[in-house]
């Protein structure tokens, strides 16, 4: 069984009045350890698709299994919580304390983990994301990529087999971005941490091993990220970005130049000369 | 000259007390379209908030139509509306209660008269793709976020200004909303003769757009000059860890490699056509 | 501008009073409190402002930096003061002019309250300059526990208070924003009378409103995704322990507050 595993799941909003539901008809396997990247624009669904992941929202039909915990049972949710850590897109509204300490140390004091134990977690927590010595700085005085990294250690600390991430990139300067990618790639390649990353960066797919295209509530295409990149039209039409150097490589090959699927600009370059 | 700084330099008065910006010299004149690339607290925001008195700099002077806006008697309502400012996330600071009444509160502010405010209102509306008669009406905080952003920058070109400086306006929009952006501000700087400056941390944007780019590192304009002349200086914009715009990248990295192409194209479509000129005289 | 604001704000030093457990200041500043109102002598204040000023020494805190503290609070002084020099009638005629006079009780007083504010929010100011925003909750909650059986839920008090203090900044400087950026389209928050300027305000408050209500949503959210679910069961990466010089330093102001009181 894959560590997420979601099947015929609908989701509608209550006070919405929209006939489409938010989401619909989503079936989705996420295998332990994966790299998985769902992209989409606006309104696509996929804030809501991670909000079902950490119980945070039940599905209205269907069903999905966490580490074959059913999200529709209550008595499940805190385990999954555990299990299932969540980073959001404004790294302002998750910090909880005006500490780094205090905040990373949140999750585990309400998983009741003795103090010592705390301690140690905090550190290695905040080591992993390459903030040790923060301990002590107020978040209001870190840059917007440290603040993340800052509640990715939130979730570390937790000690969960799986984060998902909402768009943590969205608010971020190019180096902010960086930093946050790079920590997911290290916890996902390093730490075999499962990654939930959702985006409309469609560059950050490049290093996944499974990405998924939202829109309007449905997924469009799953695969591989040289099976998604072909589909550049497509994904323009629904209002993504595509890359510089895929967006090149598809007007040589309407030119008629045989160019291999690429993704980066190093593959690009390569492929040219 | 529009605006000119002089040995302007300014430091915030917290317990860090931070140099924000260093003997700033710097002249802008009527009618060009100026890009401000640099990393978050390299001092950009700083800098474009002398240009309207929203900050009064630690020293030096900076002029604006020849009017010194550091003096204490300095008319800074006055110099707000020739230079209009839009803020990052603009969108926050909506409040009323219709999109006309939120745009409309600019010129409420300058005392304009009913009619007056009502024109100016439906036109700027025009110019940023709103629907008038569609949206006057509507509560803003029931829009999308790229239309909430459109009738900030419309309450923001309400005030007429002549010149428009923009704080990363494209940020958290999806790619339609980023070329409506760069179309409205080509038509402002192109047909209504606007000078517009603008902040932003995606190259492209600054590549496709401005004729003049000034880089910022620690408080010092390091760079100033063409965006041509500019994103060929490779070497020293990874010193300052810059990106290139991506498509510049991907031209000087197949020069290097000895295919001959002109590295100093911009749009994707034209640099891809370079491409394949050179790839078949190869 | 808003910035400037440093009431609440937490100086980080390595002294002994920084060092002192938070519960303990909390009831040391209580039993001061309550000392200081007991004083009816200009002598005890000259006592008092003499404590503080050792208290300020051995924090290591600049005095200019906590007097700077003080600003905010300048005016409800001066209003003290000038209600009192005008209302409080009593003993010598100072000054008259038609139905206005100054009379000595008045003077008096007004001074005696001055001190009295000034002494009250040296010390308040005094414990939150020298405590973590964390610790001082963590105090409170400590101290309020016993009320817990009452239906007092202390930990959750605290842990408002602990997102209070996180976002105090954050809301600050946003706030500033807001403004600069009505200002940029001619908002005018300076001149006017009080009704004008108080209608100034709409264009800051709506924003900062909307944007403190939507924070409050993402963190809601954010706090149960990290398995938040009230006081219960929680456990504290620092636990507040007491040490003997806790004890020594809450003994020496009792004495000195007893005595003081009897002067």
């Amino acid at each position: 069984m894959s560590l997420i595993e979601i099947s015929g799941v609908d989701f509608l909003y209550e006070n919405d009045n929209s006939d489409r539901p938010a989401l619909q008809n989503i079936d989705l396997q996420i295998e332990a350890g994966d790299f998985a990247v769902i992209i989409g624009s606006n309104g696509s669904g996929k804030s809501t698709l991670a909000k079902l992941l950490n119980v945070l929202l039940t599905p209205s039909k269907g069903e999905i299994f966490v580490a074959g915990l059913n999200t529709n049972n209550p008595d499940n949710t805190w385990k999954i919580r555990q299990r299932v850590g969540m980073v959001f897109q404004n790294p302002d509204n998750q910090l909880v304390a005006s500490m780094v300490e205090d905040d990373v140390a949140f999750g585990p004091e309400n998983l009741g983990i003795p103090t010592q134990e705390i301690r140690k977690r905090v550190d290695k927590a905040l080591e992993m994301v390459g903030m040790a010595g923060f301990q002590k700085f107020a978040p209001h005085k870190l840059s917007g990529g440290q603040k993340q990294r800052v509640a990715i250690a939130g979730v570390i600390a937790m000690e969960p087999d799986c984060i998902v991430l909402d768009e943590p990139t969205a608010m971020l300067d190019p180096q902010g971005r960086k930093e946050v990618m790079e920590t997911v790639q290290y916890l996902n390649k390093e730490k075999g941490i499962t990654v939930v990353h959702i985006t409309h960066f469609m560059e950050e797919a490049v290093n996944a091993d499974q990405v998924i295209v939202m829109n309007q509530g449905q997924i469009l295409h799953k695969g591989s990220p040289k099976s998604i990149f072909r589909l550049v039209e497509q994904l323009k039409d629904v209002n993504l970005d595509i890359p510089v150097a895929v967006e090149v490589a598809e007007y040589l090959r309407q030119e008629n130049i045989d160019i291999p699927d690429i993704l980066s600009i190093d593959e690009l370059v390569d492929a040219l000369c | 000259m529009l605006i000119e700084l002089n040995e302007v330099s300014h430091v915030y008065q917290d317990e860090n007390n931070v140099k924000a910006l260093k003997n700033i010299n710097l002249e802008i004149s009527r009618g060009e379209f100026i890009g401000i690339v640099g990393h978050t607290g390299s001092g950009k925001s700083t800098l474009v908030q002398l240009f309207n008195g929203l900050i009064i700099p630690s020293s030096g002077t900076v002029k604006v139509n020849g009017k010194n806006i550091t003096n204490e008697k300095s008319n800074l309502k006055e110099t707000r509306r020739h230079v209009g400012l839009v803020f990052q996330y603009p969108e926050h600071q909506l409040f009323e209660e219709t999109v006309y009444q939120d745009i409309a509160f600019g010129p409420k502010n300058l005392g304009l008269k009913k009619d007056e405010i009502r024109e100016r209102v439906e036109e700027v509306m025009g110019l940023v793709g709103l629907d008038y008669e569609e949206f006057k009406d509507r509560s803003p905080f029931n829009l999308s976020g790229g239309q909430q952003r459109k009738v900030a920058i419309a309450g923001v070109l309400a005030l007429k200004p002549e010149v428009l400086v923009l704080d990363e306006p494209s940020a958290g929009l999806d790619p339609q909303g980023r070329k409506q952006l760069a179309e409205l501000l080509k038509y402002l700087y192109q047909e209504l003769n606007i000078t517009v400056i603008l902040i932003s941390h995606r190259m492209e944007e600054i590549a496709e757009l401005a004729s003049r780019v000034i880089v910022m590192h620690q408080g010092e304009i390091v760079i100033d000059d063409n965006p041509i002349e500019v994103f060929s200086r490779e070497q020293k914009l990874h010193k300052l860890s810059l990106d290139l715009p991506q498509i510049t990248e991907i031209l000087h990295r197949l020069e290097e490699r000895g295919l001959k192409v002109n590295t100093n194209l911009f749009s994707i479509s034209e640099a891809s056509a370079e491409i394949i000129k050179a790839l078949r005289s190869h | 501008m808003l910035k400037d604001i440093t009431i609440g704000q937490y100086i980080a030093r390595d002294s002994i009073i920084h060092a002192l457990d938070a519960r303990i200041k909390i009831m040391i500043t209580t039993i001061l409190i309550i000392a200081l109102f007991t004083i009816d002598t200009f002598t005890g204040f000259g006592f008092f402002a003499a404590f503080v000023l050792v208290v300020v020494l051995l924090s290591k805190i600049s005095v200019k930096k906590v007097l700077k503290g003080l600003k905010p609070i300048l005016i409800l002084v001066l209003f003290t003061l000038f209600i009192h020099i005008f209302l409080t009638k009593g003993g010598e005629v100072l000054w008259s002019w038609r139905f206005i006079s100054i009379e000595s009780e008045g003077v008096y007083t007004g001074f005696f309250m001055v001190s009295r504010i000034f002494i009250l929010i040296l010390f308040t100011s005094l414990l939150t300059l020298t405590t973590s925003p964390l610790q001082l909750t963590d105090g409170i909650e400590y101290i309020l526990s016993p009320l817990k059986r009452f239906g007092v839920p202390a930990s959750e008090l605290s842990m408002m208070m602990t997102i209070a203090l996180r976002f105090i900044p954050t809301l600050l400087e946003e706030a500033d924003k807001i403004m600069k950026a009505q200002q940029a389209r001619g908002a005018d928050f300076e001149s006017g009378n009080l009704i004008q300027r108080a209608k100034s305000l709409i264009p800051l408050l709506v924003p900062l409103f909307i944007s403190a209500f939507r924070r409050a949503d993402d963190l809601a959210l954010a706090m149960e995704s990290r398995c938040y679910r009230g006081g219960e069961g929680r456990t504290r990466l620092h636990e507040l322990e007491f040490r003997y010089y806790d004890f020594i330093a809450l003994i020496i102001i009792i004495i000195l507050a007893v005595a003081v009181s009897f002067y």
